[in-house]
This record gives C-alpha cells, structure tokens and sequence, in this order.
C-alpha cells in the first residue's frame, strides 16, 4: 500500500473524514459556483443541512450536460489563476467537457495514481512504461506523475507507433505498463509478429482502464504478455484515473471513499440501492478544489462488492463496470443490464457469449426470451444434453437478473451481426409483438 | 469405431432440406440420417461417405457440425437382430444413449448405430457376444 494510514482506515473514522471533507466541499461550491447554488436554492437544501453520509441523498444530481452547458470554465469554483492544469474528456456525442486542476488537485492525483500503481504490485524498483496517450486526455499524465510520484522508472511513450513501443518494452527491460486494454491486446500480438515473446520479457504487471473490457479478454491479457492485469477506473469529470483500482485480489476495485464517495443509485427511481445491487455508479468528489463535482452520474453501471477484500484496504470495491445505463432495459418493473447475460455465458461451456434478448408481450407482462448461440467447438449428438444445457442456462440467467426468462438455443453463428457486434435486443412491447 | 457427423439444428422450416442439399451439391453420399428433435431444436446424426469432408462442408455454409465417435455392429437383416445386439450391453450394464440403423443396399445385413457411454467396454461385450463390428472403412472413404 502506499498510503496505509488512508487506505487501512478504520471504517468510522473513514466516514467521520467524508462527511468533513464534505461539508468544506458544500459550502465551497455553493458560495462558488453558480450552478450549483442555483440547484441547491431549487432542491430547497442548504450546505449547513447536511450532517451525514445519509444527508447526501437530499443533494442534487450534475449531469455531463451540466459540464457541456458550462464550457469551458463555467463550473470551476476557483479563479483561473489558480488552476494550473487543464484536462477535457472528447465528446463523441456533442462538445467536448473542460475539468481544471489546481496544484493540490495535481498533487493529490498523483497520490492516488501511485496507490493504484502500487495496488497492482508496482514498487520504485519498477520500470513503468505509459502508453496511455498523453494530452487533453486524462490516462496518459495521470499514469505518468502516478509512476513518478511512487518513485518508479517512467518512460512517457504515449500511444501510437507499437513497433517502438514493443522494442522500448524489450530493450528498456520494462516491468510495468500502462495502456488501454485493447491497446495492450495490439502491442502483445505485435510482439509475436516481431518474434519476440513478450512472455519471455521482464514485464510483470499492466493497469489497464479507460474503456470497457471482460474477464475473457483480461485472461488473453494475461496469456499473451505474461502478466497479471489489474483494471483501474476514473473519469476526467471526477478526476481521471485514480478513482478506483483493483487490488491483486482482482475482485472488484476500491474506491478511493477518503477523496471520492461513491453511490449506486437506481437510475429509474434515482434512489440509492443497497450495497451489493446493480445500479448507476455516482461520485461526489470531496477534496477537489478546481471542479469539484456533487453526486456526478457517471451513466456506469456497477454494484458494490458486499465483504471486506484480503489485501487490507477497507475502501469500497465496485465492480468491474458492466455496462452503461443507456442499455438499460425495463422488464417487468426491474431493471436489467443486458451485459449481465453475457457476463453469465462466459462461464457456461457449451454456449458462445453471443445472445439476443427479444422482448414481446404476453398478454399485459412482458415476456423475455433470451436466444443463445450453441458453442461451435462442442459436439452435440443427444437432445438430452442439449436440453440440460438450455436448463442451466435459463436458471443461471434468470439467478442473475432475477426475473424469469425463457431460453431458446439457436445455431452458431445465427445471431446477426452488425460491425463485428451483435445486436444484443429486440423490443417487440410496443409493436403489437406476441410469443 | 464409426464417424457420425452431428449437427444441431434449430427447428425452422425448410433447415433440413438446406442441409441435405448443401452435401448433396458438395456430391457427399449419405448412408443414413437420423433427426432426434424437440419442438424448438433438433440433432441431425448422419453416416455417409466422406464424414470429415461433410463436417467441414457444412461448417462452412453455415451449420453447427461436429464429429461423434459412434459403435457400428452388422445384424441380420431379421426380426430381433437389434434387440440381441442390445441385450449383449445391457447384461453387461452399458447404457445406450441412442441407437439407430440402415440396410446396406448390396447385401441383406443391416448396420446397427449405437452411441454408448463406454465403447471400449462396449466393443468387448459385443465381440464376446460373437457380434461383428463394422469399422468405419466398412462404410465409407477414411478421409
Ligand atoms: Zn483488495
């Protein structure tokens, strides 16, 4: 750890310490930031109001729209000048959002960047290699003043060109790398093209964020480079990388809940859910001075790992992001993510991760058939097993979700497919659709 | 030993008859077919000529298609002959998952297709059984 006395905390000094670091936030911002005046004076809550971690559900939510609609510095709650650093997140859809960060805000990042560094196994004896891009996006300098603040080797190679990427690995002896999970898929299998095997190499670990990945592709991660693969999670609007980390446990990631607190929240009724069930990821940032936000919904769809993780740390985990409330769908009043159903597959021999889920209407219910492609690389010769097969993947699929579907199991293959991906759901409900 | 090619199939109309037109243009020659189905899904069990060119043929327009290892034993074309066939396993306690079977047209005997949980268990208990077992060069090119 590299922070023990923070990331060992006792639990109620922990939340002693969030609900301060809170309040300093509130009523920083309110006297600061116009924006969220408005929105407090509108919710009828004042900073003063809050006394607890329970309190925070009296606050109101800030949107990406919020960001958009106050670029590019409308919702920095210091003056310019004290902002040293200026980070924005690309929109693909519409403007693109500005966060800025005084030199605290600087300082404390790094902070957390060398805990998630040193979550992953990372030492001062390392030799860090980041190929995250460096620039307006927030991965690349993140990673790097992390490495650096930890006191590691850092080589600042950025993205791109992975012929010198694959021979500065080799010929620098790097141990660590940073990257995007499908960028590491790309330099490992370069490698090989090259004929060097990265297997071979003194590389010893990868923190790999910043876009959605699986635990299959996690395990090619790990087989290719020969290494072990820690996921890491942040955004720029709460900070950029360094909001939470797997540790070597890798079963879920802490959240750093001493500069960050997390909710789940429903995102239908926008009430917070129990520890343990699906919902949409919020974050309130309570040590940020340059662009603190107040209960940011992230439109991530996680949980928090209930149980406390082996490593010591007593941060929260959530888990692995599995997918974005945009996908969410609506079945008989209770909200499912579809890429649960993929998450299930992946672990049933006999079944490829290929799904449809058609919704049609039975009577007034809903009505959920989940079509499933049959793994081409299994022999089926008995309609026995094939049925047992279609059993277990009702009851498994059904566990997950907790509604009751119908399974029926389609030929390899079978499910259209549009640019490499499938289409994942058909919804009949309004159609006049009937099963 | 005799290779089966199986091949899951959804029930839709017209799938079948794709199938068996995708070997017959590729000039593959089936010796049996044999549809075991639910209302929703079936396995199509076939023996013919070539079974690993028949795999590959259908994998590649588009079929689930897989090779099983199946037991072959030639009877009598007689009333009974399976039945003794199957009283030799079942005295020694090895379960049959299915079994089905074909007249050859050249001669009178009939080809019994047994798909059991231990063939090599199996295969001594029909050879003490005095039952002839037909290999796979029997029935079709070893490709
Ligand atoms: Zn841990």
């Amino acid at each position: 750890m590299f922070q023990p006395e923070s990331e060992a905390m006792e639990r109620s000094a922990l939340e002693a310490l969030q609900v301060d670091r809170l309040r300093t936030t509130l009523e920083r911002v309110y006297s600061a930031v116009p924006l969220y005046r408005q929105k407090f004076d509108e919710a009828g809550v004042r900073p003063a109001d809050i006394q607890s971690l329970d309190d925070l559900r009296r606050l109101p939510f800030t949107v990406k729209d919020d960001l958009r609609a106050a670029y590019p510095y409308g919702m920095f709650a210091v003056p310019l000048r004290d902002i040293v650093r200026v980070h924005a997140s690309s929109g693909t859809t519409g403007q693109i959002t500005v966060v800025g960060y005084t030199k605290g805000d600087v300082d404390r990042w790094a902070d957390l960047m060398a805990r998630t560094l040193a979550s992953a196994g990372a030492t001062a004896d390392d030799i860090i290699q980041v190929s995250y891009g460096y620039g307006l996006f927030t991965g690349g300098l993140g990673v790097h003043y992390g490495s650096e603040r930890l006191g590691a080797t850092t080589i600042p190679i950025s993205g791109g060109n992975t012929k010198r990427q694959v021979q500065v690995l080799k010929d620098f002896g790097v141990t660590g790398l940073g990257a995007t999970p499908s960028y590491a898929l790309l330099i490992g299998e370069t490698a090989l093209e090259m004929g060097i095997d990265p297997r071979e190499l003194p590389l010893r670990f990868g923190v790999f964020g910043a876009e959605p990945w699986s635990e299959n592709m996690r395990r090619q991660i790990e087989e290719t480079l020969g290494i072990v693969a820690i996921d890491i999670y942040g955004l720029s609007e709460v900070l950029g990388p360094g909001v939470a980390s797997e540790c070597l446990h890798k079963n879920g990631l802490h959240v750093n809940e001493d500069h960050f607190i997390i909710e789940i929240i429903d995102p239908d009724t926008l009430e917070p859910v129990p520890d343990g069930e699906m919902g949409e990821v919020v974050f309130t940032t309570i040590t940020k001075e340059g662009i603190p936000v107040i209960r940011y919904r992230t439109r991530d769809i996680s949980r928090i790992v209930p149980g406390e993780c082996p490593c010591g740390r007593t941060f929260r985990r959530m888990q692995r992001v599995s997918g974005r409330t945009d996908d969410m769908l609506i079945i008989r009043g209770v909200n499912v993510f579809p890429s649960q159903i993929e998450q299930v597959l992946t672990g049933i021999p006999g079944v490829a991760p290929h799904y449809q889920v058609v919704l049609t209407k039975r009577g007034v219910m809903d009505h959920v058939e989940v079509h499933v492609e049959v793994a081409p690389e299994i022999a089926f010769d008995e309609v026995k097993a094939l049925e047992a097969l279609r059993r277990t993947v009702a009851q498994e699929i059904a566990s997950a979700l907790a509604i009751s579907i119908d399974v029926k199991l389609v030929e390899p293959k079978s499910i259209q497919r549009s640019e490499g991906k499938a289409k994942r759901v058909v919804d009949l409900r309004n159609e006049g659709g009937t099963a | 030993m005799v290779e089966q090619v199986s091949v899951f199939l959804e029930n839709t109309a017209g799938r079948l008859a794709q199938l068996t037109r995708v070997l017959g243009d590729a000039g593959i020659n089936m010796r049996a077919l044999m549809v075991a189905d639910t209302s929703e899904f079936g396995v199509v069990r076939i023996i013919c000529d070539t079974p690993r060119r028949a795999a590959e043929v259908l994998d590649r327009a588009g079929f689930g298609a897989s090779l099983t290892e199946v037991l072959a034993v030639e009877v009598p074309d007689r009333p009974g002959g399976l039945a003794d066939v199957l009283d030799a396993l079942q005295s020694e306690g090895i379960n049959v998952e299915y079994a089905y079977c074909f007249v050859e047209p050249s001669g009178g005997n009939a080809v019994d297709i047994l798909r059991v949980e231990d063939p090599q268990r199996a295969r001594l208990a029909l050879e003490r059984a005095g039952i002839r077992l037909v290999d796979g060069s029997d029935l079709y090119q070893v490709d």
